[in-house]
């Protein structure tokens, strides 16, 4: 008797099989207007307020490229290590659906842009080399909303409402090449690699690359070969991974799901999947079992792109500080470990913490309270760490109350749950939760005399010589200041009026 | 015989979503039919050691630069569609209830 298993535990896939990976990448770029037409770009306008005779498809409208779009386009392809085509042209690719109303997209087929590149990403400290297929531009098409139906999705619905706000802005389309031999890490080196472009991205200055406003999508493919097999497996393709923690889990899943199939005998079907957000699992999409063919032929609406070059190396000497780079310096500059300077970039607090020294916070001061409270914060509310209602200026304020002295590290906590929970500033919820430390000698040397009083035998203790005993002293002392005294002063304090030296 | 049927002149005008009268189909018709003749005769000079072109002039590089226009608004965009409905497009059923 069998047993159909819909997911094998990662470990025993793992050992059975070997995943190759690939990821399609898409970036919207953050030009003033769209690829083609001079129609805004901003996300969230209300519906059908961003066309134009042009992006809408109406007789005679003619398109123009965007400069800055090509201009990205070259950008993103020198960081990423890729040659750039001298000559190349947009093609359309024509296909039966509403979302563009021209009935086809402009995009480019087999003249790419960017052509053979590659991005290191760092994963568990290994350096893994993601090649780069071919980096193109095209226009991203408009939303679709499927009315009738339960679930919202296109099957089953009774009709549909479409908004060409999108269409037409400008759209980046990464491919990577296969990726063998990630072995069990193939999760982690897919994220990893998102995050890396991401950040590419951001430091390019080319996109606002906000993976939850689709500005960044990333399509996930996943196939299987069983261990020592050198042909690979049929994949599949995983559309709707929506942040960085779904391209991590929608690997695992698929490569689980796969290994399940195999394993009892079955084929995989090369389609495309839908990620859920809220379940992690992928359903059944479109199956690709028949290549579409999209028609393509070179856009006759649109003069070939040929970038001198001379503009070319101009665009590369203009590259920003790539963030691989960047990290390596700070990383010397901070003098922190390579676990450590890892710890940061996972958690997506390296910007906060050089922002945060930007402020004339030493880096260990700055790296503590962004990686120990702050972290655990924002783990525990699950949210981003650069999304925590607290900026580094106030970060540095509070460094700057515990050097001065009228903070102590526990009362800093107090004051940065104060800040996160909206109370104001810094200097606001010292005062308004009366945070300060009790610096004045008068009242604390009467709280000293009640402990003193009340812990006879420590103080005995104490005074015969047992100066360790004087640990549980300053511990009442500071119970009962509610945490505001100036510990170690309140252990002078006790020291001397014992008669005994510390 | 003609390269294009009156009949198949009317199925590219529905395809269009044109209205053409009778009298403006056999116009029609008849002026297709010598532009697909006349078209045609292309491929009598295309020949093997003639690469296909895409674009009659020499340009290359031609662009805008990047500059936001003022849009249509949502009343002037969607003036002509067939069917509307919260300021969208509306678009008949894309799949089957399988699929």
């Amino acid at each position: 008797m069998t047993t159909t298993r819909t997911a094998m535990p990662y470990d025993e896939a793992l050992e059975r099989f070997e995943p190759v990976l690939g990821l399609e990448t898409h970036v919207e770029l953050g030009t003033a207007s769209k690829m083609f037409c001079g129609c805004p770009t901003a996300f969230g306008a209300p519906p059908n307020t961003h066309v134009c005779p042009v992006c809408l498809a109406l007789p005679g409208a003619l398109p123009v490229a965007n400069d800055k779009a090509i201009e990205s386009t070259i950008r993103i392809g020198l960081a990423l290590n890729c040659t750039i085509a001298e000559w190349c042209r947009m093609a359309r690719k024509n296909y039966f659906y509403p979302d563009m109303p021209k009935n086809y997209q402009i995009s480019q087929y087999d003249e790419p842009l960017c052509t053979d590149g590659y991005l290191d990403v760092e994963v568990d400290g290994k350096t893994v080399r993601i090649e780069i297929e071919r980096v193109h531009l095209e226009e991203d098409t408009g939303k679709s909303t499927h009315v009738g139906g339960a679930t919202g999705r296109i099957q089953g619905a009774d009709y549909s409402i479409v908004d060409y706000n999108r269409a037409g802005i400008p759209l980046v389309e990464i491919v990577t090449k296969p990726v063998p031999g990630t072995d069990r890490l193939a999760p982690e080196v897919a994220k990893a690699y998102v995050t890396e472009l991401r950040e590419l991205m951001r430091a390019l200055g080319v996109s606002d690359v906000r993976m939850e406003e689709g500005s960044l999508r990333c399509d996930v493919n996943v196939s299987l070969m069983p261990r020592g097999s050198s042909e690979w497996g049929t994949r599949t393709e995983t559309k709707n991974v929506n942040s960085l923690r779904s391209v991590e889990r929608a690997v695992r899943g698929e490569i689980e799901r796969q290994a399940a199939i195999l394993a009892d005998g079955g084929r995989i079907v090369q389609e495309t999947r839908h990620f859920h957000e809220d379940t992690g699992v992928t359903t059944s999409g479109r199956s690709k079992e028949e290549a579409q063919d999209y028609r393509y032929f070179p856009e006759p609406d649109l003069l070939p792109i040929a970038p001198s070059p001379e503009w070319v190396e101009e665009l590369r000497a203009g590259l920003p500080e790539l963030p691989s780079l960047r990290r390596r310096r700070l990383q010397d500059e901070w003098g922190v470990s390579d676990l450590d300077m890892a710890a940061m970039h996972n958690a997506g607090a390296i910007e906060l913490v050089e922002a945060t020294v930007g402020q004339g916070v030493p880096a260990a001061d700055a790296r503590k309270w962004w990686m120990g409270e702050l972290a655990r914060r924002a783990n525990e509310s699950g949210t981003p760490l650069a999304e925590l209602p607290i900026t580094p200026e106030q970060i540095a304020r509070v460094v700057e109350l515990v050097a001065s002295g009228a903070l102590n590290d526990k009362l800093a906590r107090q004051v940065l749950e104060g800040v996160l929970a909206g109370e104001g500033t810094p200097d606001e919820v010292v005062e308004a939760r009366g945070l300060r430390i009790v610096s004045d000698e008068g009242e604390l040397s009467s709280i000293i005399d009640q402990v003193l009083a009340a812990n006879a035998d420590a103080v005995e203790k104490v005074r015969s010589g047992k100066i360790a005993a004087a640990g549980a002293l300053v511990g009442g002392v500071m119970k009962a200041s509610r945490g505001k005294a100036d510990a170690a002063r309140a252990r002078e304090l006790i020291l001397e009026k014992l008669g005994v030296s510390g | 015989m003609s390269a294009i049927t009156r009949d198949e002149v009317a199925h590219l005008a529905r395809l269009s979503r044109l209205a053409l009268a009778d009298a403006e189909l056999d116009h029609y018709a008849a002026q297709l039919d010598q532009i697909i003749v006349s078209v045609a005769r292309v491929a009598e000079v295309a020949t093997e050691d003639i690469p296909p072109s895409s674009h009659a002039l020499p340009l290359t590089n031609v662009y805008r630069p990047d500059q936001a226009r003022p849009s249509l608004s949502p009343e002037q965009a969607l003036a002509a569609a067939p069917a509307v409905e919260d300021d969208r497009f509306r678009v008949p059923r894309i799949l089957g209830e399988e699929a």
